[in-house]
């Protein structure tokens, strides 16, 4: 491979960043960014299952036939999103009882199969170990920046804290459903502006 | 034949190993699981109702085999001395079961307090029996071994106004936790020895 192992990683950071570049995973993205807070416990979630279903497919890559491939990524990433889901159950109760159903929809998140496909599956391990950290790190900093500026707005707190004081009349528009599209829009066209130049 | 042969043995192989994993780790955590559920779902019920006691009563717990169904008993040590458990039994509401936490001091057989945990009654009507005090107030100080019912079926309870079903479903699992409660009192007795 031409690339080396850092540029595998930081190309997660900007170049391919979820899911403003690749524009994948939007489901979560837009649903659970209410909060830093969830943000963040999402984009942790995703790192874990990423990282660990990219090993799996890298190492298994000459045994998994091509043609049941895709049962295969599925079987791994849904055994690891299972772990994750018991372990939140176990360790973190509260913040599993706000992610509610998007743990388990992980399965579904297209990133996931998108990097065992595109990536994993044609890459030796630690490229993709660097590839799954990069992206993962990527979509957790995507989720934490928009749900740090919808909970602001929305709430007028920043992880549960107050920013403006209680003076301020929440933009409670930012956290319901429509908010989350304009602020996903408003950050991708300012990414694009930022990266036109 | 041998790309089928293939295949078959690398998803059997990948699906057998995935399951083991995951047996492994739900074993695992399936008690601290327990746990969480417990401080977060039948909690903040259960404090509520051993409310002073110097305990923890979510680590205080003991499990009694009734039948083929198992019940958690939730200790609560009042000046020194383990003398009350909560236990939960289920009413017949209207809109499903309704889960019910009855505290009982096991000296006079009395309730201490009671309070709703899970529920699908309506909300602003039938899920008043969990949030209104005054409706879950009237069952302190009751003997718990007796049979509960609202006042229009000729009892001393007042319900509801408006959720009659709610109202007697709670009355149905309160009189449900009596029976059980008089039929486990030896062993109730002889676990929570343990706790004090």
């Amino acid at each position: 491979m031409a690339k080396s192992i850092t540029q595998e990683f930081t190309k997660g950071l900007w170049d391919e960043i979820p899911p403003f570049r690749l524009v994948l995973g939007l489901c979560p993205t837009l649903a659970v960014t209410k909060s830093v807070e969830n943000g963040l416990g999402m984009g942790v979630a995703v790192i874990f299952v990423l990282v660990c279903s990219n090993i799996l497919v890298s190492l298994l890559r000459n045994i998994i036939p091509s043609k049941v491939r895709i049962a295969c990524f599925i079987v791994i990433i849904a055994t690891f999103v299972i772990v994750v889901e018991l372990l939140m159950q176990a360790y973190t109760y509260s913040l599993f009882l706000k992610l509610g159903i998007f743990i388990p929809l992980i399965v579904v998140n297209c990133i996931l199969l998108g990097r065992a496909e595109a990536f994993a599956y044609k890459n030796g391990v630690v490229a993709s170990i660097a590839d799954g950290l990069g992206i993962g790190f990527g979509f957790t900093l995507s989720l934490v920046s928009i749900g740090a500026l919808r909970e602001v707005f929305g709430s007028g707190t920043f992880f549960g804290m107050s920013v403006f004081g209680p003076s301020y009349q929440p933009f409670t528009f930012m956290v319901e459903a429509p908010g989350a599209f304009v602020c996903l829009g408003l950050m991708l066209c300012i990414m694009n502006l930022a990266g036109s130049k | 034949m041998r790309e089928i042969i293939k295949m078959i043995v690398v998803l059997t192989v990948l699906s057998c190993f995935s399951g083991g994993l995951l047996a492994a780790i739900s074993g695992g955590t399936k008690d601290k699981i327990e746990y969480q559920q417990l401080v977060f779902v039948k909690g903040p019920a259960i404090r509520n109702i051993l409310e002073g006691c110097s305990n923890d009563p979510i680590v205080d717990r003991f499990k009694i085999k009734d039948g083929d169904i198992e019940r958690s008993f939730f200790v609560g040590v009042f000046d020194g001395k383990a003398d009350t458990v909560a236990f939960e039994s289920f009413g017949k509401g209207f809109g499903g079961d309704i889960g019910i936490m009855v505290g009982i001091n096991i000296n006079d057989d009395k309730i201490i307090s009671m309070g709703v945990t899970t529920h699908s009654e309506t909300p602003g009507i039938g899920s008043k029996a969990k949030t209104d005090p005054k409706f879950s107030d009237q069952f302190k100080t009751l003997d718990l071994v007796q049979s509960f019912k609202v006042k229009p079926d000729g009892g001393e309870i007042d319900a509801i106004s408006g959720a009659s079903v709610t109202s007697r479903g709670v009355c149905g699992g309160i009189t449900e936790a009596g029976t059980v409660y008089e039929r486990l009192k030896p062993q109730i007795i002889e676990e929570i020895k343990k706790f004090s």
